[in-house]
């Protein structure tokens, strides 16, 4: 059974359609990349997942159950946790406190503060400072472990390398093993498409609101990936 | 109506830009012909009726004014009130003390609304939101305390105009309170006519379209600040009008009655039945005031209770009141304040595609 | 040295008006909502205490009814907010003033209703009429006294409620970023319930108590919004303890205005101090709002 499931999955705003009727399977140990341009949709099928957004046709499966019509809460609770576009730390809270309010639904798992600490060591001299004065790279790894504190089983990773230094960048991509060893699904979804190839196990290239391509890295020539990224045929 | 140019867009079909339909015209047409009737109604009409309609424009114009406020310049006020009072008490001051005619004193009565505007607004506008909504009920309290505390004008128990009594005695009530029903006409066709203009002007679809958003709205050359000023200032020269008239009627000052909350518990009510942010909306909602006022006012307590009720079940399902109810179903305004995109196909006429009513989000 | 008393009473007044005004702050706070209907709800909560020492067969002293007032409100702010204004919440401005205006004319009403509008007290003890003397011309009630103590207690138990506890951080986060606490695992709808059902408790305390200190009537609810607000705008928002100071500068002003000019003065200059400060210093005394 694989971890996430979208049927036929239709959302929209308000009229206009951003999804249509999408058909994607994850399955449990993958790293599995959303590409694609501005506005294809990628973000709206992780808002989607998390239970931000919910579809006006199909069903969104996790472990063959529906989740569709479950508040954010409850899929936290359920094992998806989520690092959203932006980052979106607390920004009045300290770095420590933000860790612990990603374990605010106490999911049993491998995953600590300190766990956390040792995986961005930049985050330790860090643990008392407010949120709002962080870097743009310490905010997001401090996202990143933000959403480990709930020991999910899947994590939904929105543009992270949006704004970042390469070198930010890599040592994000860096962390992702260990994310797995813990048992981690990651779907991310990045505009950058070159760095996110070098880790990823699949990738789905979305374009308005459908998926253009999909497959492993490895099977994809670049051409291809360029075409559907544009939707230039 | 205005028609700007035809565009060609890049599908090749035509279009053009509407603000009304021809259902407008006739409307417009047929909406002179009630003004003209409620112009000469004094002569033919009952002074009972004629009184009664003088409420009638009062609680309109105010509802309209509210509207204006909240729709053209974002600002929630519970203080009307204090415009309201301050009206009264200048249409006393320059009938009793100056000696001028109270039927011209009304002019004074809403300039002195328009001046006290400014002082409170640079306060409340220091506020955000709700807390700029109870920083101009503290604006009213603080002109009700004030003047509470003048002895000359009657403290705390009010004091009668005798100016205008006088003018009773010399005129006839049917002839005074015709002229007082022809200023709160007045007062109401105004109210109407600036929210129709400034609503439909360029800088109020802007701030429409653009609600809350101060960068956005300054970036399309529109001056914040100054929009929100310049619609304080009419409110409160406008509510003040309504509390000369109101003083005119009652012959009196008194200022728990000019002062009160329930001027703003009354007009809330009338612009959430009616439906915020239309100009029609108003009147459907003080017609549905005034009829349950009439049939239930008696009630007492329990009147309020119903009105407040009302008004929070309206707001929390139908958030576009009656009005945006009837606009949802029929997709037509009386006073047009969206744009009308019409496509004009090749071969038909061209079908109209509605956008910019009244938005429920934005409420 | 009567301006001196005047002061210190004032300063006591300080901390009922703190207790009104924590209530008010919590709410804004924590789901931007301000609620008109804020300052009824306390009076409303002061009737409660007159129904539960009036009703018994054992006519208790109104201080034994605090706690029962207070879980009481609790439930009721609790139910109030899931049962409607969660409905209105991020649906902006307007609503919530409206809705909660609403409310406002819908409490005082019934309240008219139900106990007529005349003012009536919650019986007084043998110890809400004693006070502590310091010298001659230096008394003071030990009503007021407690009345603060109470405001500093609850302000510093809220603190630490807010600091410390899991509970405390899910507020501070939601207050934040609604959304972003969603995604990790917060209710808000329960969050804002509980906030609610936080700021009514607070502002019970403070009803029952001013129910023994003066006496009280339907209307009251307006006056007890406003000077909840003045307190809250004068020491700045996103700060108890400048609610505190808020509170205490508030009601100096009214009792020196008071001693001064005479008790029919006493609110205004009240207002007139808010009104400079605001017009000085529009974001409070204590202001501590974080930007990201």
């Amino acid at each position: 059974m694989s971890l996430l499931q979208l049927e036929g999955v239709s959302v929209y705003y308000e009229d206009f359609q951003a999804l249509y009727d999408l058909d994607v399977t994850i399955e449990e140990g993958e790293i599995f990349a959303c590409i694609g341009a501005n506005g294809a949709g990628k973000s709206t099928m992780l808002k989607t997942v998390a239970g931000v957004l919910t579809p006006k046709r199909g069903r969104v499966l996790f472990d063959g159950q529906p989740i569709d019509h479950l508040p954010p809460y409850k899929r936290v609770e359920l094992g998806i946790s989520s690092v959203p576009e932006g980052r979106r730390v607390f920004p009045s809270l300290t770095v420590h406190e933000n860790l612990l309010i990603g374990g605010y639904r106490n999911r049993k798992g491998s995953w600590t503060t300190d766990g956390v600490y040792d995986l961005f060591p930049l985050l330790q001299p860090l643990k008392k400072r407010q949120a709002a004065g962080l870097s743009g790279g310490e905010q997001q790894a401090l996202a990143i472990g933000r959403a480990l504190m709930a020991n999910p089983r899947l994590i939904l990773m929105d543009e992270v390398s949006l704004g970042l230094a390469p070198v930010v960048i890599k040592r994000i991509y860096e962390a992702f093993p260990a994310l797995l060893k813990s048992g981690c699904t990651i779907l991310v979804v990045e505009q950058d498409v070159q760095h996110v190839l070098t880790v990823a196990t699949h990738v789905a290239c979305f374009l308005e609101g459908r998926i253009a391509l999909q497959g492993a890295p490895s099977e994809l020539t670049s051409e291809q990936i360029t075409a559907a990224y544009f939707g230039v045929y | 109506m205005k028609t700007p140019g035809t565009t060609v867009t890049k599908d090749g079909r035509r279009h053009s830009v509407s603000v009304a339909s021809k259902a407008n015209l006739i409307i417009l047409g047929f909406g002179i012909a009630v003004l003209i009737i409620l112009v000469i109604f004094p002569f033919f009409g009952s002074t009972e009726w004629t009184r009664r309609l003088v409420d009638f424009f009062c609680y309109l114009a105010l509802a309209e004014l509210w509207n204006l406020m909240l729709g053209y310049a974002g600002l929630i006020s519970v203080g009307q009130q204090g415009f309201i009072g301050i009206g009264a008490y200048t249409l006393w001051l320059f009938s009793d003390i100056v000696g001028i005619n109270p039927l011209v004193s009304v002019v004074f009565a809403a300039v002195g609304g328009a001046i006290i505007a400014l002082p409170a607004a640079a306060l409340v506008f220091k506020l955000r939101g709700g807390y700029l909504a109870i920083g101009t009920w503290v604006i009213a309290e603080i002109l009700r305390l004030i003047v509470s505390n003048i002895k000359r004008a009657g403290g705390g128990s009010g004091i009668n105009i005798t100016a205008t009594s006088q003018m009773v005695q010399s005129l006839g009530p049917d002839a005074w309170y015709s002229r007082v029903y022809w200023w709160a006409l007045a007062g109401a066709f105004i109210a109407i006519v600036v929210t129709y203009l400034l609503l439909r002007s360029r800088t109020g679809l802007a701030l429409k379209a653009i609600r809350d958003n101060d960068l956005a709205a300054e970036s399309c050359g529109v001056n914040l600040w100054r929009t929100k000023l310049y619609t304080y200032i009419i409110a409160g020269a406008g509510c003040a009008l309504v509390g000369a008239i109101q003083a005119m009627y009652t012959l009196r000052v008194h200022p728990g009655s000019a002062f009160s909350v329930n001027w703003t518990a009354y007009l809330i009510f009338i612009v959430v039945i009616g439906g915020i942010g239309t100009i029609e909306g108003p009147i459907i909602g003080t017609v549905v005031f005034y009829v349950l006022r009439e049939t239930t006012s008696q009630w007492g307590t329990w009147y309020f209770i119903a009105l407040g009720l009302l008004a929070i079940v309206v707001t929390v399902w139908s958030p576009a009141g009656v009005y945006g109810w009837i606009i949802k179903k029929t997709n037509f305004m009386l006073f047009p304040l969206q744009r009308k995109l019409r496509l004009a196909d090749g071969e038909g006429p061209p079908a109209e595609v509605a956008a910019g009513g009244p938005d429920e989000a934005a409420v | 040295m009567e301006w001196v008393s005047a002061i210190i009473q004032g300063i006591l007044l300080g901390g009922l008006y703190a207790l009104f005004a924590v209530g008010l702050s919590l709410v804004f706070g924590t789901m931007r909502l301000t609620n008109l209907a804020h300052g009824d709800l306390t009076v409303l909560s002061t009737y409660v205490a007159l129904i539960i020492v009036g009703s018994g067969a054992v006519r208790f002293n109104p201080l034994y009814s605090i706690p029962i007032v207070m879980v009481i409100m609790w439930v009721l702010g609790y139910a109030l907010q899931r049962g409607l204004l969660n409905f209105i919440v991020q649906k902006g401005d307007v609503q919530g003033v409206i809705v909660t205006f609403g409310i406002s004319i819908v409490i005082m009403n019934a309240l008219q209703e139900a106990f007529t509008p005349n003012s009536q007290r919650l019986p007084v003890g043998e110890l809400e009429s004693r006070s502590i003397t310091i010298s001659d011309q230096l008394a003071i009630g030990w009503l007021p006294l407690i009345i603060f103590i109470l405001a500093v207690v609850v302000i510093a138990v809220l603190q630490l409620f807010m600091n410390q506890t899991k509970m405390g951080r899910a507020f501070r986060a939601v207050s934040d970023d609604q959304e972003a606490a969603r995604l990790m695992g917060i209710n808000t709808k329960h969050i804002w319930a509980v906030a609610m059902g936080v700021a009514l408790l607070i502002g019970a305390i403070g009803g029952v108590m001013m129910g023994i200190r003066t006496t009280f009537h339907p209307m009251l609810g307006s006056d007890r919004l406003i000077f909840a607000f003045e307190a809250v705008i004068i020491g700045g928002m996103g700060s108890s303890w400048g609610t505190l100071l808020g509170g205490v500068i508030l009601g100096v002003a009214q009792l020196l205005g008071s001693f001064a000019f005479g008790p029919a003065w006493a609110t205004l200059c009240g207002h007139v101090v808010f009104v400079v400060i605001l017009a000085l210093r529009p974001q409070g005394l204590l202001a501590k709002t974080v930007t990201a």
